[in-house]
């Protein structure tokens, strides 16, 4: 009974279906982000009051020049879009830089020196995650005023527990391995050991929380862009566009179904290709 | 398990005090905070009101300490703008956000446990994949959007729920869909690793050499074991669930917790934003606490020998 | 009359790679105790759990003939399967400290049986649980019905497992290993036990077991397995007087005195492994670790009878 059936064929496949559908996404995406100023269209900031609310391109009375319609101040939508996904991808990689950093550091010392530390570390984790994201987010940003670098740091804040918890544990792991306890033995630096034996072991693991960061950080720049207090006008975050388009949306669903389906479309990607890495890591789920 | 209990609620107040500290760090962050009460226009002599009225020309330890001594005794101090104590207000709220998170709870568990079980009875075939699928959609779907587009469809076009307020029921089951779709995916992958992992296990080759029915090995025998980590997920999630009210109080205008905290940001009425956050982490601090008793309730082992 | 259970060509795979049994047969008549014997992953369990049709996902059985009671468990869906298991036939695993349900009393997993397949109310199934518990040697019953798993040790769990077994009169029991995940002194009370109720109950037991000490003492027939197969079946003073197949011969070689076998060791200190076998394998599996082997032991070989019920698979002749 303890044997378990093997029967990974099919899956698989499907898997790396997924995988690769989410690959194309986030190519896409990061391609857009980088050429963003080569692809648009049109200026994404030039208002033409003349061209307010333009139809997209499947309905009726569209207008050629401008695919997705325009917004409510006569902005190319498709242009805004393109830039939209280029803060998106900008502040999803930022703030998981800055959340990385803080909640590897964390985690690694806690696991690998254990102790005292590790009941510290434990206890920011635990502090960490009783405090409402949003709303400290929000308030920040309130108190603050809103800036690109301050919605950066504010969010890499608040959000490395999930490194921390992940990477405490596989140090943890990695540290009881016998090839780490050989280079105890020989005599290594503990700073030798961190950097040549246990990062490399525990980079994977810490791969794959990236790309799930990186997805939750894109969706709450949205939500706080939407709330009014994330990325500042006129910078076209999609939130910001959904917050914008909230106003006509019941006579021109659109303008909030667009960037909605690309927010949606962009996190669904990266999830996908952090799914498939998960498994060609062998690594476990860590998010439930 | 009692001294399990005795340690958890040290680590509790420890939590709750260091949030204390965090939130009144936070709310000075600004600097000058009776500047930004008194508004662009006010004159050098009105600010000084303000900082001889609120107290804000005392050093930032005394006003700290003054904070926590009156917080310890239930007193979480004065709004500016609703000049109301702040306790009254978060009061008065509370019972929305808490309705509010309730119902997404609820609705996330209806979902979840039947996808889960679904999923883990029928492993690796397509209806598997479908639940996965649905997991990650709702992992990736933007909730505010969510609300808007139910807004659209369900309330606009369908007609078939109001669009935003508090005045029945029917107004706290949208909100309810949008904040339960956060805790969907996460409960329903628990729920789903926890029955394969149980259907996988010998005590069920047992349940199944003693003839029982399928509907007995399946919900009693398999769901009570893999229910016991998604039980403690779930009220972890209420907590997150609370904390994340505010983005979906603000899309459909429920005059929660949430909202009065959005309000008071606008307004820089700082000792709200304080209490609030200091309130949703005792709160997400006592439903973890929850979550291990309802552990020991569920799981024996965990009751000691 | 036909044997209590009677199986014949009994084949089970897993998935296309395994064959984990192929064609055994054997018969389990009332009251008798039939062990099956062979060294570990040779089938045993695969055997006993296509019989009860508990196989894990994955596994699939065929037989040419399988009846219970007369009955064709072949034909039988799973419904009518169930309302069998636990009742008319019952059976007990290697694992007690896993077994029972960790979230429920011991009472609870007791009376259920009981309350499914004879409708008894909860108070006559606790009666009849406390009443088990006793006959298999637990103190205190009343206290035991009210505690977890956890809360006992692994032999007492093994002792519920029994009581739980019987408490629908069945009369077939099939205990696979039931002892070797026991204390050595524990494991001798167990067995004993066993014994004492497989004569007093009158019941059909199939014991698995890779302890020819066990096999000596308890058992009516025994049935030798190698890699799938049964390779040799007779009546215990005849297997033991007169062994046929070289496996078998090499099993005894290793027990100088039978019933003083080291509890631990392993079954056959024979040179070599078992090969893998898949589903085209031809000829004899022990082939290549025989020392009787020849070219013609590659093609197929023939069962012979030694005597009457007595018959084993190898191409040397009787
Ligand atoms: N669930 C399973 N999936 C795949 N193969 C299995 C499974 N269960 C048993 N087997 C295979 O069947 C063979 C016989 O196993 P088993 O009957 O458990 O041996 P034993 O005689 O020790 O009880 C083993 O080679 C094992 O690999
Ligand atoms: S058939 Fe050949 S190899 Fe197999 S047991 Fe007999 S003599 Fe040995
Ligand atoms: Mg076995």
């Amino acid at each position: 009974m303890s044997v378990a059936v093997v029967n990974a064929g099919p899956r698989r496949g499907w898997k790396s279906v997924s995988t690769w559908i989410g690959a194309i996404i986030v190519g896409i995406a990061v391609l857009c982000a980088i050429l963003a100023p080569a692809l648009v269209p049109h200026d994404p900031f030039a208002q033409d009051l003349d061209k307010r609310l333009l139809v997209p391109f499947w309905m009726e009375g569209t207008d050629p020049a401008y695919i997705l319609g325009t917004d409510q101040l006569g902005r190319d939508y498709l242009s805004r879009l393109i830039y939209g996904c280029r803060i998106s991808i900008l502040i999803g990689v930022t703030v998981t830089v800055v959340s990385g950093l803080i909640g590897i550091t964390i985690g690694v010392l806690g696991g690998f020196l254990g102790g005292r530390v590790d009941d510290a570390v434990l206890f920011a984790i635990t502090t960490r995650l009783s405090i409402p994201v949003v709303l400290v987010a929000l308030a920040v940003v309130g108190l603050l005023g809103s800036s690109m670098t301050l919605l950066v740091l504010t969010l890499g804040l608040l959000l490395w527990d999930r490194f921390a918890v992940v990477a405490r544990s596989t140090t943890m792991q990695v540290r009881n391995l016998d090839f780490v306890a050989a280079a105890w033995c020989a005599g290594c630096s503990r700073f030798r050991i961190l950097s040549r034996e246990v990062l490399p072991n525990i980079a994977s693991h810490l791969v794959v929380v990236a790309t799930l960061e990186i997805a939750l950080a894109i969706l709450l720049e949205a939500a706080l862009s939407f709330l009014g207090l994330g990325v500042p006008p006129p910078l076209p975050s999609w939130g910001l566009m959904i917050a914008e388009g909230k106003d006509y949306m019941f006579f021109s669903p659109w303008v909030i179904v667009i960037p909605g389906v690309a927010l949606f479309v962009l996190v669904l990607g990266i999830n996908l290709l952090g799914d498939g890495l998960r498994d060609l890591f062998g690594t476990h789920r860590t998010d439930t | 398990m009692f001294n399990f209990l005795i340690r958890r609620l040290v680590v509790a107040v420890l939590v709750a005090a260091t949030v204390m500290t965090l939130a009144f760090i936070l709310t000075r962050l600004s600097g000058d905070l009776a500047t930004s009460i008194a508004g662009p226009n006010a004159t050098q002599a009105d600010i000084e009101a303000i900082r001889q009225a609120y107290g804000l020309d005392r050093p930032v330890l005394a006003q700290f300490f003054d904070w926590v001594g009156r917080a310890l005794t239930g007193d979480l101090g004065e709004s500016y703008f609703f000049k109301a104590r702040v306790s009254t207000l978060i009061a008065e709220r509370m019972p929305i956000t808490l309705t509010l998170g309730l119902t997404g709870l609820v609705i996330a568990l209806v979902v979840s446990l039947p996808l889960g079980i679904l999923a883990a009875v029928r492993e690796n075939t397509g209806l598997d994949r479908v639940v996965q699928m649905v997991a990650l959609f709702g992992q990736a779907m933007p909730s505010f959007w969510l609300g808007l587009i139910l807004m659209i469809t369900l309330g606009l076009n369908l007609g078939w729920l109001p669009i935003s307020g508090t005045g029945s029921w029917q107004h706290f089951v949208m909100p309810g869909i949008v904040l339960a779709f956060s805790a969907i995916p996460a409960l329903t992958r628990l729920t789903r690793a926890g029955m394969i992992q149980a259907m996988g296990s010998d005590y069920i080759r047992t349940a199944r050499a003693k003839g029982l029915s399928r509907a007995s090995i399946l919900l009693k025998h398999a769901l009570r074991n893999a229910a016991i980590p998604v039980v403690a997920i779930a009220a972890v999630q209420l907590g997150f669930m609370l904390g994340g009210s505010i983005v979906i109080e603000q899309v459909f205008a429920l005059h929660g917790v949430g909202f009065l905290a959005w309000e008071s940001i606008g307004k820089n009425d700082f000792p709200v934003v304080q209490a609030v956050v200091l309130v949703l982490a005792v709160i997400y601090v006592a439903l973890t606490m929850v979550a291990d008793l309802m552990n020991a309730v569920l799981d024996p082992r965990l009751r000691g020998p | 009359m036909s044997a209590l259970l009677d199986v014949e060509g009994l084949e089970v795979g897993f998935g296309s790679r395994t064959s984990a049994v192929r064609g055994t047969s054997l018969t389990v008549e009332r009251g008798e105790t039939h062990c099956l014997v062979g060294e570990s992953g040779c089938g045993k369990s695969v055997t006993a759990l296509a019989v009860m049709n508990l196989l894990a996902r994955g596994g699939h059985r065929t037989a040419r003939r399988m009846t219970f009671q007369g009955k064709d468990l072949l034909k039988l869906n799973d419904g009518g399967m169930a309302k069998l298991r636990g009742n008319a036939m019952a059976m007990i695993f290697q694992e007690p400290m896993t077994s029972l349900n960790p979230a429920y009393t011991v009472g609870s997993q007791m009376t259920e049986v009981l309350r499914r397949h004879k409708g008894a109310s909860q108070r006559a199934a606790t009666d009849r649980a406390a009443d088990l518990l006793a006959r298999v040697g637990i103190t205190a019953p009343g206290l035991r019905l009210g505690q977890f798993p956890h809360q006992l040790s692994g032999g007492l769990r093994q002792r519920v497992m029994i009581a739980m077994a019987l408490m629908c009169d069945p009369q077939l029991l099939i205990a696979d290993e039931p002892t070797t995940a026991l204390d050595v002194t524990v494991q001798a009370q167990i067995l004993r036990l066993l014994a004492e109720l497989q004569r007093d109950l009158g019941l059909g037991m199939l014991l698995i077991t890779h302890d020819l000490g066990i096999v000596a003492r308890v058992a009516t027939r025994v049935s030798v397995m190698y890699a799938g197969e049964v390779v040799e079946s007779a009546a215990t003073a005849q297997l033991f007087a007169d062994p046929r197949h070289p496996y078998t011969k090499g099993l005894l070689r290793c027990v100088p005195v039978p019933g003083k076998q080291r509890q631990d060791e392993p079954l056959g200190s024979i040179p070599g492994t078992v090969p893998r076998i898949g589903p085209g394998f031809a000829g004899c599996a022990f082939r290549e670790r025989c020392d009787f082997a020849d070219e013609t032991c590659a093609h197929i070989i023939p069962r012979h009878a030694a005597s009457p019920g007595h018959d084993y698979l190898c191409r040397l002749p009787a």
